[in-house]
């Protein structure tokens, strides 16, 4: 028997949309087989992976919270992916963009200038843009790999942050912790929802969203990119180049992830420290291919990846499951993520007769 | 043993397992697969490297379960890139994150326990020699890579074999229209990668620093993928990136040799920020670049 797969000339939309389902259900399958072969408890480990983040006021509030950064980061690395620009550095982008932000507060720990948190996010964005703007430059000018660059920046970044929780930045009054002072409130990013940690920065990522969509939609730029990576040359006969796709990609991933760290420490932390690095930047890899590097998409695959690192950590507690389990379910869903896309963008042949 | 003496040895040992890796990376990228996964597999080699060999006291089925589950994790990503025809650089990124997770899953109930460091085989006369005789005292597994880079060195270049591969990675439809079967040849050279891999992290779990830490790769997996565009496809100039990385990481001993006080966090980016500069000047001669680059590196073909 053969099999052959034949590139289909449309794709249907609720095809589309099946993908990420089927795969979500796969991934949920071998989990609970991986699971139950280490001896834990399967089905208690599904349910707070899975429904607990939405059993409860607080636990929904805390999925918006994750949400947040996950979004914005995503956004950022579509717009590179969808024009063949992979920026796998976004972690690092986001540790940079955290460490800008930080310097105001750290240096003018008593502030209570009103503009203090707009200049914070400025920076935030300008960090990560610059870190990422190193691996456009040596692409562009040098044609280094952007992939092995990226990620090489994100490995220094975390370095440079031990650095500075460990010396300089570290809150002399801070029990030795490495962690900077505590943020003064001028420092921190409003509340949206009484009560729970939810700041406006959820609001921020969305309407982002909308941009992002009605850029890729409606605007010739976004053509651009597109055509700029599936097809460099008749691009650039075309009069639209490479390096351009290159920076723009790497510019606005950068300016995003950047934006997600200063969030993160004028947000939920209100402090820096070291767990302003928990791979939001590696999970928004796939949470930008989940969303089918759609800006719609992203926002319910965003939505999905936050619930599982709610339950990720809910599973720890209740079925004794360490955190790697998430990053193991993050894998399989990209997987077969993956396999079922060629399914649904190719129609299957089954030749029984043999050679085609 | 004086810091020299110390240092020129370790050189060697730390080089190792990047060569393994890089080695194995080489000849599936020759045969025009880029399977990015190599951080995820060498991660998933270094846990079950590490647990079997712990429960076994066996350093040789150690080594050989790292291999398997190597394969095994190759296994998807070769599923995914060359079955299903996706994107080679996301089924990579896939594997690897998969990988990473086993690893730390499969790692867990062992953090921080420890493993008897293997002996050091001393090559007579050689080992004696002033100055570079460290050189010659070192693990089995380091040997034997260094014979394997000559051995891959030799297959590629002066064999039939490697001239398969070389034709199926330069040129697909061509090597099909004589009859040899792609598919088959390119899911080969992904195993052999993903065995490679397994057996680079099993040496840095239990041979190099014999101690179970989550996230002990650190890197090194990419820092193999990098290797192979330094070294521009070839074997022997693999083999001089690998060391050159090996003595890299080895940059907070040689500080202190020199006599130099230096944050340790500068020292540990060193090899990554010198992975950076190698890789813009090596890049940056388009043509030999392209001279060398596999032709069909990264892209589908459709059995």
């Amino acid at each position: 028997m053969k099999i052959t797969f034949e590139r289909r000339a449309t794709l249907s939309r609720p095809v589309l949309f099946a993908a990420p389902l089927i795969a979500l259900g796969l991934a949920m399958l071998t989990s609970l087989i991986l699971f139950a072969a280490l001896g834990k408890p399967a089905g208690q480990a599904l349910y707070s992976l899975l429904l607990e983040p939405f059993v409860g006021w607080y636990n929904i509030s805390e999925v918006l919270l994750k949400m947040g950064p996950l979004m914005l980061i995503a956004q950022g690395l579509a717009i590179g992916f969808r024009a063949n620009v992979f920026n796998i550095g976004a972690e690092g982008q986001l540790i940079i963009g955290a460490l800008f932000a930080s310097a105001l507060p750290v240096y003018f720990p008593e502030g209570a200038s009103p503009l203090m948190l707009p200049a914070m996010i400025a920076l935030g964005a300008l960090g990560g843009a610059t870190w990422a703007a190193i691996a456009a430059g040596l692409r562009v000018r040098f044609n280094a790999n952007e992939i092995l660059v990226t990620l090489m920046l994100t490995l220094i970044a975390t370095q440079v942050l031990n650095y500075l929780l460990l010396g300089p930045w570290k809150d002399p009054n801070g029990f030795n912790f490495p962690q900077s002072v505590i943020f003064p409130d001028a420092a921190l990013l409003p509340i949206l929802l009484s009560g729970t940690r939810v700041n406006i920065s959820v609001l921020a990522a969305l309407l982002i969203s909308a941009l992002a969509y009605v850029m890729m939609r409606y605007r010739f730029s976004g053509y651009q990119l597109l055509v700029g990576g599936l097809a460099p040359r008749s691009a650039r006969y075309a009069g639209f180049t490479e390096a351009r796709a290159v920076w723009v990609s790497l510019l606005l991933g950068g300016l995003m992830a950047g934006l997600a760290g200063a969030c993160e420490v004028a947000g939920p932390l209100g402090q820096l420290q070291r767990s302003v690095s928990t791979g939001y930047g590696y999970s928004a890899i796939i949470v930008a291919y989940l969303g089918g590097l759609n800006p719609l998409g992203i926002v319910v695959s965003a939505f999905l990846m936050a619930a599982l690192f709610i339950g990720g950590d809910n599973a720890m507690v209740s079925a004794d499951l360490p955190v790697a389990a998430v990053f193991v379910f993050q894998g399989l869903l990209l997987v077969f993520y993956l396999g079922s896309l060629t399914f649904i963008r190719h129609r299957v042949i089954l030749n029984w007769a043999g050679r085609a | 043993m004086t810091i020299l003496a110390f240092i020129l040895a370790g050189t060697l040992a730390a080089a190792t397992p990047l060569l393994l890796a890089a080695l194995g990376e080489l000849i599936v990228e020759r045969a025009g697969v880029l399977n990015l996964g190599l951080e995820g597999m060498m991660a998933l080699g270094a846990a079950v490297g590490f647990v079997v060999t712990y429960n076994t006291h066996s350093p040789v089925l150690g080594f050989a379960g790292a291999a398997l589950a190597g394969i095994a994790l190759s296994m998807v990503f070769a599923t995914l890139a060359l079955g299903f025809m996706a994107n080679q650089v996301a089924a990579g990124l896939a594997i690897g994150v998969l990988g990473l997770g086993l690893s730390s899953l499969i790692g867990k109930p062992l953090e921080s326990q420890t493993l008897d460091a293997p002996g050091k085989l001393a090559i007579p006369v050689l080992a004696d020699l002033p100055v570079i005789g460290p050189l010659f005292e070192q693990d089995v597994v380091v040997y034997l890579t260094f014979g394997l880079a000559v051995v891959i060195w030799a297959v590629l270049n002066h064999s039939k074999l490697g001239l398969i591969i070389r034709a199926v990675g330069e040129n697909p439809h061509a090597a099909r229209a004589i009859g040899f079967r792609v598919l088959r040849i390119r899911l080969a050279a992904v195993a052999f990668g993903g065995a490679m891999a397994g057996m680079a992290g099993a040496y840095a779990s239990t041979i190099y620093t014999p101690l179970w830490a989550d996230g002990m790769i650190a890197g090194r997996g990419w820092i193999a993928v990098a290797l192979v565009v330094f070294g521009t496809w070839a074997a022997g100039r693999i083999v001089f990136g690998a060391v050159l990385f090996g003595a890299l990481s080895l940059g907070g001993l040689i500080a202190q040799a020199a006599g130099v006080a230096l944050p340790s966090q500068l020292l540990a980016s060193l090899p990554y920020a010198v992975t950076i500069v190698m890789l813009a000047v090596i890049s940056s001669n388009r043509r030999r670049m392209r001279l060398n680059t596999v032709a069909s590196l990264g892209q589908p073909f459709a059995g």
